[in-house]
């Protein structure tokens, strides 16, 4: 009861978005966690798609000698992204294997000569005197891309339709997903890096006004970020407190709870003149633009009850699950499932022979009491999906008509409008698995569509 | 590393802790203060017909899911068992057991069974199950005792006499709503006790099980309405307070109304299924021969949940705010 009433409060008190879910979690693993550094790693295997759109190609070979920062895969057309060798050695093997969220990719293996040879060491550039185009074309060629799990293509987003317009640049610091922590993270030790990579994209947008939300969770990164702003008093920005809720991080929910405005269905931010950016992101951004580093290393949450501490740790992209698990020391116990990304929306894998890729924010490992097999029951209509859904469709009519064929109905109820947050199966007490359900109704529908014409 | 055996299951990887069967046996646990009452009120013999109904009905699940060739271990989800809990609430004290067992297997076998069992019956098992009895056996099923006399419920005085003959029967209005508060009236097994059933809804809502919107709804449209027009003087010379605490109001109002099955998904839908309810409960007591029309007016509700849940809906992301 107090529960709810700490509820009532808070949606009035503090912007949030309808709907959504606590997600009950294990609070030992879900506080604030040391952030460490990754030695590194023997070897890499770095996929040449990591990114929404195409595959980039790759332009090296077996037995090429490489350099950290190093171009090995050029992007493809628009929608699509560079890919950097990420430690100095030799290409050792490129061969089609699976990578998370994308199923199987080529990918190129790098075996590290241990020096760690940059290539763009001792650049300092001054953001303030480039050009929107210069920005751009480093941030580009830096392989920049959604950092919070989406992986699309950063330039994409920074590029706008001539009549587009963007009032509002919205940092994502609100990391709803349990146990994740590496945003924060982030946000603590490179807060003036996160805000002038903030400043660059407003400046590349001509945007007035400055967002970062987070939510009431982490006191320290609120602290830390409004300390940075009160420094700079030139430019409009705004930290805003969100009250904690899962979704909060979904771009659509944080542009509902920050500007309370909604993207039409079909459309994108920029149609309500929002940007969002992921805290890493922005980070990537000004560590692109201003020091030539190309996206080759990323902070990831590494959590789990069979871990003997979990940790924050800034790894090279390519970095394999098992040597991170290596480096930590070990499992104190037997993992039965290996999430990537978080527990709500993540990808369990099939094996720890998978490399940590832009996108990944998260690993996680549980053993066999969190991963119960659940038995799926006949739908008992109590409403609770409906009630938690933050896009105010109705999951338990969906999944019947998609269970049932009826992909039509299921179509007209809004199947489309879905975002996958996974809020409807959390709370289902008949253990229904409703975004797979509503995940095969769309897969049917995408096929169906392909064939029609 | 050596290589083992991952589970790899589709997101989201945390599940709330809610399952079918606990939601249930708590409707069923928040209903035992409820069951003691009537104990003490009707005597321990009523216990009888409520342990033989819960009994039966998950013997009869048993064998409707043998017949369907479905997992038995189903009957231990609890709602079986909360039929027939339910079903004997609505019955009088002094029913035949061979009446309550075929009011029983009206309720499982037919009502939710046939219907494709748990989640798919149409309507309430239970009120169907008493709706069957009192057309099929209309003496037994009102045929009223307290304390081993023949006696009859304030609806039933109401009906045939009038509302002065209700107060002056129990004394004074203050003595009247006073016993009907707590229960110390005729009527079914577990409708009696305003007070407790009541301490039930509390339970529930606490337990998210029951959402505000239903009872609030039925409750306020009772009100309202029997305040207007439910007096024989006229406009607004009604007694609200005896209509509300009269008959099963509050057990539907605050428990079998809120059936999830059988009530529309959203709550906004749940808003209106509560003021259906309320209007019909109301015209069937006013306007009809029978005393009582709740039963009826939830059954008639629940017909409609199809058509609220395809008009009612929540206003989808992105599409035009109102």
């Amino acid at each position: 009861m107090i529960d709810r009433i700490k509820t009532v409060i808070g949606h009035l008190k503090f912007p949030t978005f309808q709907g959504g879910i606590h997600p009950e979690v294990d609070k030992e693993l879900n506080g604030p966690k040391p952030s460490l550094i990754m030695e590194l790693p023997q070897k890499v295997r770095i996929p040449l798609v990591q990114h929404i759109g195409r595959p980039a190609r790759s332009l090296v070979q077996r037995g090429d000698m490489v350099k950290t920062g190093q171009v090995i895969g050029e992007a493809t057309g628009f929608v699509s992204s560079r890919v950097h060798a990420s430690i100095s050695g030799k290409v050792s093997m490129i061969k089609k294997m699976p990578v998370a969220r994308f199923k199987r990719g080529m990918c190129i293996e790098i075996t590290s000569d241990g020096k760690d040879e940059k290539i763009w060491e001792n650049i300092h550039r001054n953001w303030r005197e480039l050009s929107r185009d210069e920005i751009r074309e480093y941030a580009t060629s830096a392989g920049i891309v959604g950092m919070g799990g989406a992986a699309f293509p950063t330039h994409v987003k920074l590029t706008l339709p001539p009549v587009a317009r963007i009032d509002h640049v919205i940092i994502n610091g609100v990391e709803c997903e349990p146990y994740l922590d590496c945003d924060r993270s982030t946000m603590c030790h490179h807060t003036r890096k996160v805000v002038e990579g903030l400043h660059i994209i407003m400046k590349m947008m001509s945007a007035r006004q400055g967002v970062v939300g987070i939510e009431l969770n982490k006191p320290d990164a609120i602290e830390a970020m409004k300390n940075e702003i009160g420094a700079d008093p030139t430019i409009k920005v705004e930290v805003m407190p969100l009250f904690e809720k899962y979704p909060q991080g979904g771009e659509k929910q944080l542009i509902s709870a920050v500007t309370g405005r909604e993207i039409p269905a079909g459309g994108l931010p920029l149609d309500v003149g929002c940007l969002v950016v992921n805290a890493g992101t922005a980070l990537a951004i000004y560590e692109a633009v201003v020091g030539g580093k190309p996206l080759i290393s990323r902070n990831v949450t590494v959590a789990g009850n069979c871990l003997k501490e979990s940790v924050n740790v800034e790894v090279r992209i390519g970095t394999m699950i098992s040597d991170i698990v290596d480096w930590l020391g070990g499992f104190s116990r037997e993992p039965q499932t290996v999430i990537l990304g978080g527990p709500m929306m993540g990808q369990s894998q099939f094996s720890y022979d998978i490399p940590i890729i832009k996108g990944t924010s998260g690993v996680l490992f549980f053993a066999k009491e969190k991963q119960k097999q659940l038995d799926m029951m006949p739908c008992i209509r109590c409403g609770k999906c409906v009630d938690v859904c933050p896009v105010g469709i109705d999951p338990a009519q969906i999944c019947q008509a998609v269970e049932f064929g009826n992909y039509a109905l299921a179509e007209k109820l809004g199947l489309r409008t879905c975002i996958k947050c996974g809020c409807c199966s959390y709370v289902c007490p008949a253990k229904r698995e409703l975004v797979q359900l509503i995940e095969m109704g769309e897969h049917y529908i995408k096929n169906k569509d392909k064939k029609g014409h | 590393m050596e290589e083992t055996f991952l589970i790899a299951s589709p997101s989201p990887h945390l599940r709330s802790k809610e399952t079918i069967a606990r939601i249930m046996w708590r409707v069923t646990l928040s209903l035992i203060p409820v069951i003691m009452y009537s104990a003490y009120h009707f005597g321990v013999k009523v216990l009888v017909p409520i342990v033989f109904a819960m009994a039966s009905a998950m013997a009869l699940e048993v064998v409707c899911l043998a017949a369907r060739r479905k997992k038995i271990a189903i009957v231990f989800d609890g709602s079986a068992a909360l039929t027939g809990l339910l079903l004997a609430f609505n019955v009088p004290p002094e029913i035949d057991l061979w009446i309550l067992f075929i009011g029983v297997a009206v309720a499982v076998c037919i009502a939710k069974h046939l219907f494709g069992g748990i989640g798919y019956n149409l309507f309430n098992p239970a009120f169907i199950g008493r709706a069957f009895l009192l057309a099929a056996w209309p003496a037994e099923m009102t045929h009223w005792t307290l304390n081993g006399v023949s006696t009859a419920t304030p609806l039933g005085i109401l009906k045939e006499h009038g509302y002065s003959a209700v107060v002056e029967a129990f004394g004074s209005k203050t003595a009247m709503y006073w016993h009907m508060f707590i229960g110390d009236i005729p009527g079914c097994i577990g409708e009696t006790s305003a007070l407790l059933i009541i301490v039930a809804g509390g339970l529930l809502f606490y337990w998210k099980i029951i959402n505000w919107q239903t009872p609030a709804a039925y409750l306020m449209s009772i009100l309202l309405l029997s305040w207007m027009f439910g007096g024989n003087s006229g406009f607004m010379s009604g007694d609200p307070l005896f209509y509300a605490l009269s008959g099963g109001l509050c057990l539907a109002v605050f428990v079998m109304a809120n059936d999830m099955v059988t009530s529309p998904l959203t709550l906004k839908g749940k808003f209106v299924f509560g003021l259906g309810c309320g209007v019909l409960t109301f015209i069937i007591r006013k306007y009809s021969a029978y005393p009582e029309g709740v039963s009826y007016a939830v059954l008639l509700m629940n017909a409609c949940t199809p058509l609220i849940d395809k008009y009612i809906v929540n206003r989808r992301y992105g599409t035009q705010k109102a």
